[in-house]
């Protein structure tokens, strides 16, 4: 054979190793996520039985979302949950990144203890957090909210403070993450920038807001839009801290769905609202990339 | 992905003491001591009372927090660790993670390795894909996937209360395979060269060649999957039937839920459940915070 046909039976059989590689992951994908997708759209439309017995419903599913006042509710308390979460866990992550900036070592130690709270497991902070919480007037938060005067609270027993209570826990949790990620960007700013600054006379206020900020809007960008993708989802931090309750007062989508999966087993409503939030999470992550198209 | 921070030698490592107001003398170097104090007290205190109920040999009452262990003894923390209960909780969260971690990798590597190869023109389709998976998260696709798991079509089979049911639907994750595709794409042309012409077959390549130039990247992936499959709720919750395959993370609700079992126990389980993750963290630190920097957060 000559040397063009050697070479193209070469890159053919490179091209199917290369594919080779490929292989697993493409498996492990189509089986466990494409798949899956795909499935749970079909049985939006069925009635789930036992056995493999499902039977068509058509809308029938979508339409009792629609109706559905628990599903409003879990929707309402998602909503609180993102906006909320997001934005404390930001904001006090940036306050985290300011007051710990640096390279020396007290700070890095500092940093290291503060940033915990990121590497724990979601189960364990509810433990900890199920402690801080506790409703008496000598519960631990009570008894340190008690030496300024604050009444006591009932934290994850009293429906109206509920959700808060979990967005407490979940911004204690996320904010060293933003803190991480924020400051890594901070370190990129350039100095010169806030020399000249400084000589043209503006105070830590002015250089923050109009040097600071600005320059690492891509890593808000990042931590608010991750943040919201992630909460919209949000399972175990309301699963292990309130149950959803009490009186569902704490309850979100995923946990609503998971109620209605293994509580009530009814598998087919129970896929149509996992379509649906499959969808919103589409739709929001489209929203975000297409604003950052934009801005870029 | 742009890269969040500029290179190593970009960096600029000293302070960036000019993002607030700075108080010089003693009132204002109190003030800061006072602000880390703080801190800690907020962030790392709650998580050393874990330890300190764990330590306590005294009945500790549900809403007592404890930061210094009532009648310090280690009774509590050895009887938990060696319970028949809690160290099965455990060698199933251990089973998961040993299996599921290296598959991860290892799958990740492969793939990766495939999508940085200049000649695999299919490669940008493929990733695109695989990023696509970033918003199939475990939690929208978990209802569909216990039907899948507990048919497994065409199989006919069901994974339900297996460890395979815990593992396998992890193995795939985009993260690692993009982390891992960028840190490969970095690699000199010249090494593949060589290789060719040394006659090495693409597998002889990956193995000895490439995967010990990743290894920091290799670092990365393999903590962060740590990470995340030691986290894992959900899927463990809905695959397990019966609590004997109850991971050490879905195990301590059912624990603190039973009012016969005494807080020392429930923090010594959870201190379990914990430490891990913690251990994991401060050995490697480095490659905890290149993984966040390099762009790549946790999908």
């Amino acid at each position: 054979m000559d040397g063009t046909r050697l070479r193209r039976r070469a890159r053919r059989r490179s091209t199917l190793t290369l594919w080779a590689f490929l292989l697993p992951a493409l498996i492990a994908f189509a089986y466990f996520k494409f798949y899956p997708i795909g499935y749970g759209v079909w049985l939006s439309f069925h009635n789930v039985g036992i056995m493999g017995n499902h039977s068509w419903v058509g809308l029938k599913n979508f339409a009792r979302a629609f109706d559905d006042t628990f599903l409003h509710a879990a929707f309402w308390h998602t909503v609180l949950y993102v906006v909320l979460g997001v934005t404390l866990s930001v904001l006090v992550g940036f306050g985290l990144a300011l007051a710990l900036a640096g390279q020396a070592r007290h700070i890095r130690l500092v940093r290291t203890a503060v940033f915990l709270p990121a590497v724990v497991t979601v189960a364990v902070c509810a433990e900890v957090f199920r402690i801080l919480y506790h409703p008496t007037p000598d519960g631990p938060l009570n008894w340190l909210l008690g030496l300024v005067n604050l009444g006591p609270f009932g934290f994850t027993s009293d429906p109206s403070t509920s959700m808060l209570s979990v967005i407490g826990m979940h911004v204690w949790k996320n904010a060293p993450y933003d803190m991480v990620v924020l400051l890594a960007a901070m370190t990129g700013v350039d100095r010169s920038l806030y020399e000249s600054a400084r000589v043209d006379g503006a105070n830590w206020a002015a250089r923050l807001w109009f040097i600071t900020i600005p320059s690492i809007r891509f890593a808000f960008t990042i931590v608010i839009t991750l943040g919201i993708i992630r909460s919209l989802r949000v399972f175990p931090e309301v699963y292990t801290l309130t149950g959803g309750g009490p009186a569902r007062s704490s309850e979100v989508i995923m946990t609503y769905i998971y109620r209605v999966s293994f509580v009530d087993v009814d598998l087919g409503y129970a896929s149509a609202l996992s379509t649906l939030l499959f969808l919103l999470t589409v739709v929001i992550t489209a929203a975000t990339l297409l604003l950052r198209k934009e801005r870029s | 992905m742009t890269l969040l921070v500029p290179r190593a030698d970009e960096v600029d490592l000293r302070a960036p003491d000019d993002l607030g107001p700075r108080r010089r003398g003693l009132a204002g170097r109190s003030a800061r001591w006072l602000l880390y104090a703080f801190l800690v007290a907020v962030f790392a205190i709650p998580l050393w009372s874990i330890v300190a109920t764990a330590l306590s040999g005294a009945t500790i009452p549900p809403g007592r927090f404890v930061i210094i262990p009532d009648q310090l003894t280690l009774t509590n923390l050895v009887d938990t660790w060696t319970s028949e209960r809690i160290l099965r909780y455990f060698v199933n969260s251990l089973i998961v993670v040993g299996i599921g971690v290296p598959l991860q990798t290892m799958v990740s590597a492969l793939a990766a390795y495939a999508l940085s190869r200049r000649q695999f023109w299919a490669g940008s389709i493929v990733m695109l894909i695989f990023l696509c998976t970033m918003m199939m998260p475990e939690e929208v696709i978990a209802i569909p996937l216990y039907l899948v798991l507990s048919e497994m079509p065409p199989f006919n089979v069901s994974l339900l209360n297996t460890y395979a049911g815990m593992i396998l639907p992890v193995v795939g994750w985009a993260f690692s395979i993009f982390v891992l595709t960028k840190f490969m794409n970095e690699l000199p042309r010249e090494l593949e060269e060589a290789a060719r012409v040394d006659g090495a077959t693409d597998f002889g390549y990956f193995w000895r060649v490439v995967l010990p130039c990743v290894r920091p990247a290799l670092g990365v992936v393999t903590v962060f999957g740590f990470l995340m499959i030691w986290e894992q709720y959900l899927l463990p919750l809905i695959v397990a039937q019966d609590t004997e395959m109850f991971t050490l993370q879905i195990a301590l609700l059912n624990l603190r839920q039973d009012d016969m079992i005494p807080m020392a126990v429930v923090m010594s389980a959870a201190l379990l459940a914990m430490l891990p993750s913690v251990i994991v963290y401060l050995l490697l630190q480095r490659h905890f915070h290149a993984g966040i920097t390099a762009g790549a957060v946790k999908g």
